[in-house]
């Protein structure tokens, strides 16, 4: 077993595509499904899936990439920060080529702050032990998935009794904007393709709530293109059926009730605030942020930096992109002036992002 | 140029290396168009046409498992010449090295470079040394020209693709960018994966006396990978490729290792590896040449040029999709060699 090639056998593939076949087999309307997740959508690109789907089957792209959804306002923030002196400013990688109002964290690098890419933010607080002289801050920028492990990097520079450690929180949970976008009159979604990740962490119980109340079928899904294929199949018989149950399909990592160690630390550390989204809008409960116990922890309360005048680049169509309303091909900007060389959003920039997955694969 | 300042995605290898290289660099230093780009130049000369090419060298780090910035800096600019057609003829060293570099590491680079020089059969003639200020510098970077000789009468060419044409590859995608990724302070990795550096040279003399004039071009998909150098050959000659996933060979580590790092193999550098671009009629006994010769034990073919066309690659996925291919944007990983 290596876990990757098992779960892109072409045979079980075509077995699968037939089985979706059968299973809309005299559904005349057109069904459609979301994958809230980056990673799906840029594996559903990666792999060719939309081409192979019956017509009745339509995927649209939904609002769960981190660093899309974050607000050029937080770019900003972590723009005035790397420029303090003697602040080193650590992060994953794709948020160093997202573009603030004037300036990105790529073009301070270049003109001489200290911006590192990490893997981990443990790295982040081993930077922060061997340069007990600077301030580095970690920008702490996810959802449930990469959250628990921010929260571990707190508790642990607690425990070492590190002063120079810090998080710029824009942390975010997943089943609010699924619920504000199921509300949503202009957008009618049919199924959930539930995040693998974050529900490893929040569990299938999660999405009980928008299967109950909403009626809308959710499937917690892997990401290798056979579990795509077989979470599209399980969504679209219950659509056929009328039904709308929570299933997991990716049942070798999830379990209903999530990982209850994982949420203990998260909640440790951070509580429930309302947050903002790139392209929806504030929704309440959404964020989480550092509680008040941990505030030394927190670069905004800790940090105070004059941060810029947010701008948007005119005509940037992330928001409705992030929405699922319209794809990226139809917005004007998208391969002539935004590219990934040149993002005007950051939906191009990230390696989730929809619009560098259409860049990239093609639509 | 989008920027006005050097951003570390223009050493990528990918779009912004091609925008710096076609809106900067190659309109003040020579001005030869896009379709003339190849990885050597061809100069008049007496017997033979002599080909030249030069390349720098600033990977980091600069030892990574299987290798070493020295056997790289030679062998990348003898696969240089060897996607030219050319035989390799002598070489030059420039080494810009930063004050503090321990001796030891210096004399292992060296040594590993006259290894790699003695086993490509190509005589290092001349060279040059600076070295720069701590800090001002990163250990040491190392420039390679090259000189060769190109023995037989027709051109290898990035523009010489032609509807029908096999794609070939002499082996698994991927490793060099994983094995030096992989090394990294930081990215502790239990993988083992080594470099695929190598020497193409012999590999290229076997191609050429299996294949002769039906061998329409060779390249080394080295920064930016497989996908960025057809995508190059595509525009290059007006074509369109498609590939096949299934046939395109990844080691299990490596496809593990970008699993886990988001990154696609296809877009992953190699330093051992040549995409031959052969008529459909040479295509087999090309491909028995390449499996017979070390270097080409696990050849494959993993597509074809499927007719004229504006540059465009596609590829069917591995369980029957589509898809299309485009040049590496940004950097992926930066420094790789």
């Amino acid at each position: 077993m290596t876990y990757t090639t098992e779960f892109r056998d072409p045979a079980v593939a075509t077995r699968l595509l037939e089985k979706i076949r059968e299973a809309v087999a005299g559904y005349s309307q057109t069904m459609t499904l979301m994958e809230v997740c980056g990673t799906h959508t840029m594996a559903i690109y990666q792999h060719g899936v939309r081409a192979l789907l019956p017509e009745q089957i339509r995927l649209i792209s939904g609002p769960g990439c981190p660093v899309c959804v974050t607000p050029v306002d937080y770019v900003d923030h972590a723009v005035a920060l790397c420029r303090r002196p003697d602040t080193i400013v650590a992060t994953f990688g794709d948020m160093v080529r997202v573009p603030g109002s004037t300036s990105s964290l790529q073009r301070e690098k270049a003109l001489g702050s200290d911006v590192r890419i990490v893997y981990s933010p443990l790295d982040a607080v081993a930077l922060a032990r061997k340069n007990p002289q600077k301030e580095v801050v970690f920008l702490g920028v996810g959802f449930e998935t990469t959250t628990p492990t921010i929260a571990g990097s707190i508790l642990q520079a607690q425990k070492e009794r590190i002063e120079n450690y810090s998080v710029l929180p824009s942390h975010k949970t997943i089943p609010g904007p699924m619920a504000a976008l199921t509300a949503d009159p202009d957008l009618k979604v049919d199924g959930y393709i539930c995040p693998a990740h974050v529900s490893a962490v929040i569990g299938s119980e999660g999405y009980e709530p928008l299967a109950r109340d909403c009626g809308v079928p959710c499937v917690v899904t892997g990401f290798e293109p056979l579990d795509i294929l077989q979470g599209i199949e399980m969504l679209a018989r219950q659509v056929v059926a009328g039904e709308a149950r929570v299933e997991i399909q990716y049942s070798r990592i999830v379990r209903p009730q999530g990982n209850e160690r994982a949420r203990q630390v998260l909640y440790e550390v951070f509580e429930p605030c309302d947050a903002r989204w790139r392209g929806i809008g504030v929704i309440p409960g959404s964020g989480l942020c550092i509680r008040e116990k941990y505030s030394k922890f927190d670069a905004i309360r800790k940090l105070p930096v004059r941060v810029e005048e947010p701008r948007e680049h005119a005509g940037c169509q992330c928001g409705e992109i992030l929405k699922g309303k319209i794809s990226p091909s139809e917005c004007a900007l998208f391969r002539t002036v935004c590219t990934p060389e040149n993002p005007a959003g950051a939906c191009m920039v990230s390696s989730e992002g929809t619009c560098a997955a259409e860049y990239k694969y093609g639509g | 140029m989008n920027s006005d300042i050097i951003l570390l995605g223009h050493g990528s290898g990918g779009k912004l290396s091609h925008q710096l290289l076609d809106d900067l660099i190659i309109p003040i230093l020579s001005g030869i168009g896009p379709r003339d780009q190849n990885d050597a130049a061809l100069l008049p000369g007496g017997e033979g046409r002599l080909a030249f090419t030069t390349d720098s060298y600033v990977v980091d780090p600069i030892f990574f498992p299987g290798g070493d910035i020295g056997d790289l800096a030679v062998n990348g600019t003898v696969n240089d010449l060897a996607m030219a057609g050319a035989r390799p003829l002598a070489l030059s060293v420039g080494l810009i090295l930063e004050e503090g570099l321990p001796l030891v590491d210096l004399r292992r680079v060296l040594e590993s470079m006259r290894a790699a020089a003695d086993a490509a059969g190509v005589a290092i003639v001349t060279g040059d040394t600076k070295v720069v200020p701590r800090g001002k510098g990163d250990k040491i970077f190392i420039n390679t020209s090259g000189v060769g000789v190109v023995e037989h009468d027709f051109e290898l060419r990035g523009s010489g693709a032609r509807p029908g044409d096999r794609i070939l590859i002499n082996g698994p995608v991927g490793d060099h960018g994983m094995a030096v990724l992989a090394s990294r302070e930081g990215l502790e990795l239990e993988a083992d994966i080594r470099t695929d550096s190598a020497p193409l040279n012999s590999l290229v003399e076997t191609i050429l006396s299996a294949g002769g004039e039906a061998v329409h071009a060779l390249r080394d998909p080295t920064r930016g990978g497989v996908a960025t150098t057809l995508k190059e050959i595509a525009r290059q000659s007006q074509v369109e490729i498609l590939l096949q996933e299934k046939a395109i060979p990844v080691r299990d580590a490596v496809r593990g290792a970008c699993a886990i790092l988001g990154l696609d193999p296809l877009f992953v550098a190699n330093e051992g590896k040549l995409l031959a671009v052969v008529a459909p009629e040479a295509a087999a006994d090309v491909l028995a040449a390449m499996r017979r010769h070390p270097a080409g034990t696990e050849a494959a073919v993993i597509g074809e040029v499927v007719g004229e066309g504006n540059g465009r690659v596609v590829m069917t996925t591995l369980i029957g999709g589509r898809r299309s291919i485009e040049m590496l944007s940004g950097e992926q990983l930066p420094r790789i060699c």
